[in-house]
């Protein structure tokens, strides 16, 4: 199969997971949306990889899965904390800064 | 011929270094064994350049010792250079000697100090910045230890800092220096632009061809104003009229230092300056004129000041003041021997007399007032013996002082080979200098007959303490008591006995500052004979003031003139003048300053504006930043995203079209810049901006030819075939 279609359900799952980050307002959803560009970006990196017959692509892939999880868990240990505090998890209601 | 010359000053630069990073651990003994260790390696170098090296070398060049090339700027080229001749050489010898001496001396003196290695880390530092003025070969190099010397005498002065008045002392003796060593500084500009040259052999050898520095300039000649010039600077460290008024205060310091660089060195280094650049001095009579004047003005003017100081280190100080004012009448009056004969003699006579000094108020309970001491002749034996040498020995009756201040005298009664049409000026100053002597003899004599003779006058408290001082202080005060009595036979007037070459001085010197000043055996018996009279009046009319404690005539005479005593005390307010002269108007010109300057310009203009605009922009920005909404930021930062996108996958346009007309012919070049375009551009380009282009898919360059004359606008579209973009330029172009 062509690269392109690769690009293009990469693209997709990209753009699907930066309207996600930027609509939803539920934190933990949020996170979800930014696993799904993460992801959306490492389909670019594999099918790229396999065009070229290259496997820093799969390394960098790799890479990019261990530090979402990194990303994940830091990310849930503050929802975590940002909800004992304040008791919910909608960011519209996590706007503190004065004006 | 060369020596390792350099060893000399290093041995002390390095034990002041060592005390400075490890003396806090040491003990007192390994500390002292460090100071006075360095400064004696320091002196058996010397001593070996000076008997054994320097007999061998050449006696006007001397030995010389050059570490590398220093300052290198064109034609100026200034080595780190060293060099010892008869006259630095004896320096040398005095500086290292007597500076061992106090080493020693401190080492009981500062027993109970708790700041024990800093004072001998400043001695041995002072130490080897003095040998480095003194073994400069050139200005520059002398400026190095001349503001050296400087810095430990601030450092010694307010050697203990916590008192306020001991730290100012230390702040006026570095400021007003400061004015002198600009004057120093203008006399070297002087010397080169003129001689060309900053060493000392040089600058000798050109003034003594006369030629350039003979030239006239500013109403005078060349070698007149480098000479006033660098006199400005030795006014100011060796504290002659009128950058005296920071010697007496610098009593502030320690007695040692006090002794080693208030009186036996530092003080005198204005006098071997004058010495060391003695033949510009000679080209210049007017110049010799006024380094006399006011040597002979500052002579018997501190010695007036002095009639009436009632602290023993005071009525030191200005006896100092007044010694040098002696030192620098023979200088001008071309006597350069006689006056670093003195140099020599005072160094001891005058070091002995402030470490009495230091041994008395040791005993008196750190008190220095003479009005309550009195009848310490018993109780200090050893003291009171060397002091009684140094004393004779400043009045010139028997001992150094004695030979010394007579070679000065007599030299400025005959000045006139080297003062010439001045010579009026050092007849005038030897007859000064007669009346001051008579001064030295009447208040030393007072200083004495107050401290040492009659009955105490000290409270029950003070009198119980009072004690000898230990050996490590009483043995330095004795050897320095022997090189006052008898460090005068260096210099004997040989040529009065048929016996030239008994003068060892001379021997030594005259090679460098050439021949001796020729005085004929009239004056020189007088001026012996005089002398010793007018010092024995004063020594009488001492007595009869104040033999055995104050007697009737001195409160007779204080009661008869107690404006003149009151004015004489207070050093004739030249203090205070300065003060209403140039401190207050200065301070009043800073005030000014500080308000324009500091409060106006720079706290509201330079400060409250970028405040404001800072502040303002703040607010601004703030409320497009939101209240902290990260999906806010997250859709700026991914319009940002694309933004950045956008243009990073433009092609590299140029901003303007390079065209060259050639009749009917243009060459195009579309370059961004010099730098090849990416692989990946393509161009096309289309002459007459007509829809069409005549070339296409071709490279940054392109040539076309028009069929007839006329404006034309030339199109270039550039396409990015990677990023399938594109973008393009136009430009108007003429051809005829």
């Amino acid at each position: 199969m062509p690269t392109i279609y690769y690009l293009i359900l990469s693209f997709a799952l990209f753009l699907i997971g930066t309207t996600g980050v930027l609509l939803r307002r539920n934190a933990l959803i949020v996170l979800m949306a930014i696993e799904l560009q993460l992801n959306g970006g490492n389909l670019a990196l594999i099918a790229f990889s396999r065009q070229l017959g290259d496997l820093k692509g799969h390394v960098f892939a790799f890479l990019i899965i261990a530090l979402a999880a990194a990303e994940a868990a830091v990310g849930l240990a503050i929802l975590v904390g940002l909800f004992r505090g304040r008791q919910t998890v909608n960011l519209d209601e996590i706007t503190l800064m004065k004006r | 011929m060369t020596f390792n010359l350099r060893l000399i000053p290093l041995l002390p630069f390095l034990g002041a270094a060592i005390l400075m990073l490890f003396g806090r651990k040491w003990s007192r003994d390994t500390v002292v064994a460090v100071a006075a260790g360095a400064i004696a390696g320091s002196c058996l170098v010397a001593l070996d350049a000076f008997f054994t090296a320097l007999p061998l070398a050449a006696p006007t060049g001397g030995l010389r010792d050059s570490v590398g090339t220093w300052i290198a700027a064109g034609p100026l080229k200034i080595d780190l250079a060293f060099r010892l001749d008869g006259l630095s050489g004896l320096l040398c010898l005095i500086i290292t000697f007597i500076g061992f001496l106090i080493h020693i001396y401190s080492s009981g003196y500062m027993e109970h100090d708790p700041d024990y290695p800093r004072f001998f880390a400043y001695l041995n530092l002072f130490c080897g910045s003095m040998l480095v003025l003194v073994l400069g070969d050139s200005l520059p190099v002398m400026f190095i230890g001349w503001e050296g010397v400087g810095l430990c005498s601030y450092l010694l002065i307010g050697f203990w800092y916590k008192e306020t008045a001991n730290a100012n002392a230390g702040k006026k003796a570095f400021i007003v220096n400061r004015i002198g060593d600009f004057g120093f500084l203008i006399g070297m500009f002087l010397l080169y632009q003129y001689a060309g040259t900053l060493n000392f052999q040089e600058i000798n050898a050109t003034a003594t061809a006369g030629g350039v520095l003979t030239q006239p300039l500013w109403g005078a000649t060349v070698a007149f104003w480098a000479a006033l010039f660098l006199f400005v600077g030795a006014t100011g460290k060796s504290a002659q009229i009128p950058l005296y008024v920071w010697l007496p205060d610098a009593m502030a310091g320690p007695t040692p230092v006090s002794a080693l660089i208030h009186a036996a060195t530092m003080v005198t280094a204005g006098v071997y300056m004058v010495a060391r650049t003695h033949a510009v001095y000679l080209l210049a009579p007017g110049a010799l004129a006024i380094v006399t004047a006011v040597g002979a003005a500052t002579a018997l003017f501190a010695a007036v000041i002095g009639f009436a100081q009632n602290d023993f280190k005071k009525v030191l100080a200005y006896s100092t003041v007044s010694q040098l004012g002696f030192m620098f009448v023979g200088v001008g009056t071309g006597n350069f021997e006689g006056g670093i004969f003195h140099l020599f003699t005072h160094a001891f006579f005058k070091a002995g007399l402030f470490l009495c000094a230091g041994s008395v108020m040791h005993a008196m309970s750190g008190s220095g007032d003479i009005t309550i001491m009195g009848g310490l002749r018993k109780k200090l034996p050893w003291t009171h013996g060397v002091f009684v040498v140094c004393w004779l020995a400043i009045c010139g009756v028997v001992f150094s002082g004695f030979l010394s201040k007579d070679s000065i005298i007599a030299g400025a009664m005959s000045a006139e080979g080297a003062m010439q049409d001045f010579a009026w000026v050092g007849r005038a100053a030897g007859i000064v200098l007669s009346v001051a002597a008579l001064g030295t003899a009447f208040y030393m004599s007072r200083l004495y007959f107050l401290v040492f003779s009659g009955e105490s006058r000290a409270s029950d408290e003070i009198k119980h303490h009072i004690h000898e001082s230990p050996g490590s202080m009483v043995g330095p005060l004795v050897v320095l008591a022997i090189g006052a009595g008898l460090g005068g036979l260096i210099g004997l007037p040989g040529g009065l006995f048929e016996h030239a070459d008994w003068n060892l001085l001379d021997r030594e010197l005259s090679p460098v500052l050439g021949a001796e000043v020729e005085v004929s055996h009239m004056t020189e018996i007088a001026v012996m004979v005089g002398a010793t009279l007018l010092a024995l009046l004063g020594i009488g009319l001492a007595w009869l003031f104040y033999g055995g404690g104050y007697r009737e005539p001195s409160r007779k005479f204080a009661a008869a003139v107690p404006k003149l005593v009151k004015l004489a005390q207070d050093k004739f307010r030249i203090d205070e003048l300065y003060q209403f002269l140039i401190v207050r108007p200065i301070k009043r010109i800073a005030q000014a300053i500080y308000f324009v300057v500091d409060r106006i310009l720079i706290d509201k203009i330079l400060v409250g504006v970028p405040v404001a605009a800072v502040d303002f922009f703040g607010r601004l920005s703030r409320s497009v930043q939101g209240n902290g909404d990260g999906q806010r930021y997250m859709a700026v930062f991914a319009l940002g995203a694309a933004g950045v996108l956008y243009f990073a996958t433009r092609p590299m346009a140029p901003d303007a079209l390079k065209v060259t007309v050639s009749g009917l012919g243009v060459d195009v070049d579309a370059r961004r810049g010099n730098k090849a375009a990416p692989e990946a551009l393509e161009y096309s380009y289309d002459f007459d901006d007509g829809g069409k282009p005549e070339v296409s898919g071709a490279g940054p360059t392109a040539h076309h030819t028009y069929a007839q004359a006329g404006s034309y606008t030339i199109r270039v579209d550039v396409k990015d075939t990677h990023w399938n973009t594109s973008t393009s330029v136009k430009q108007k172009v003429t051809v005829r």
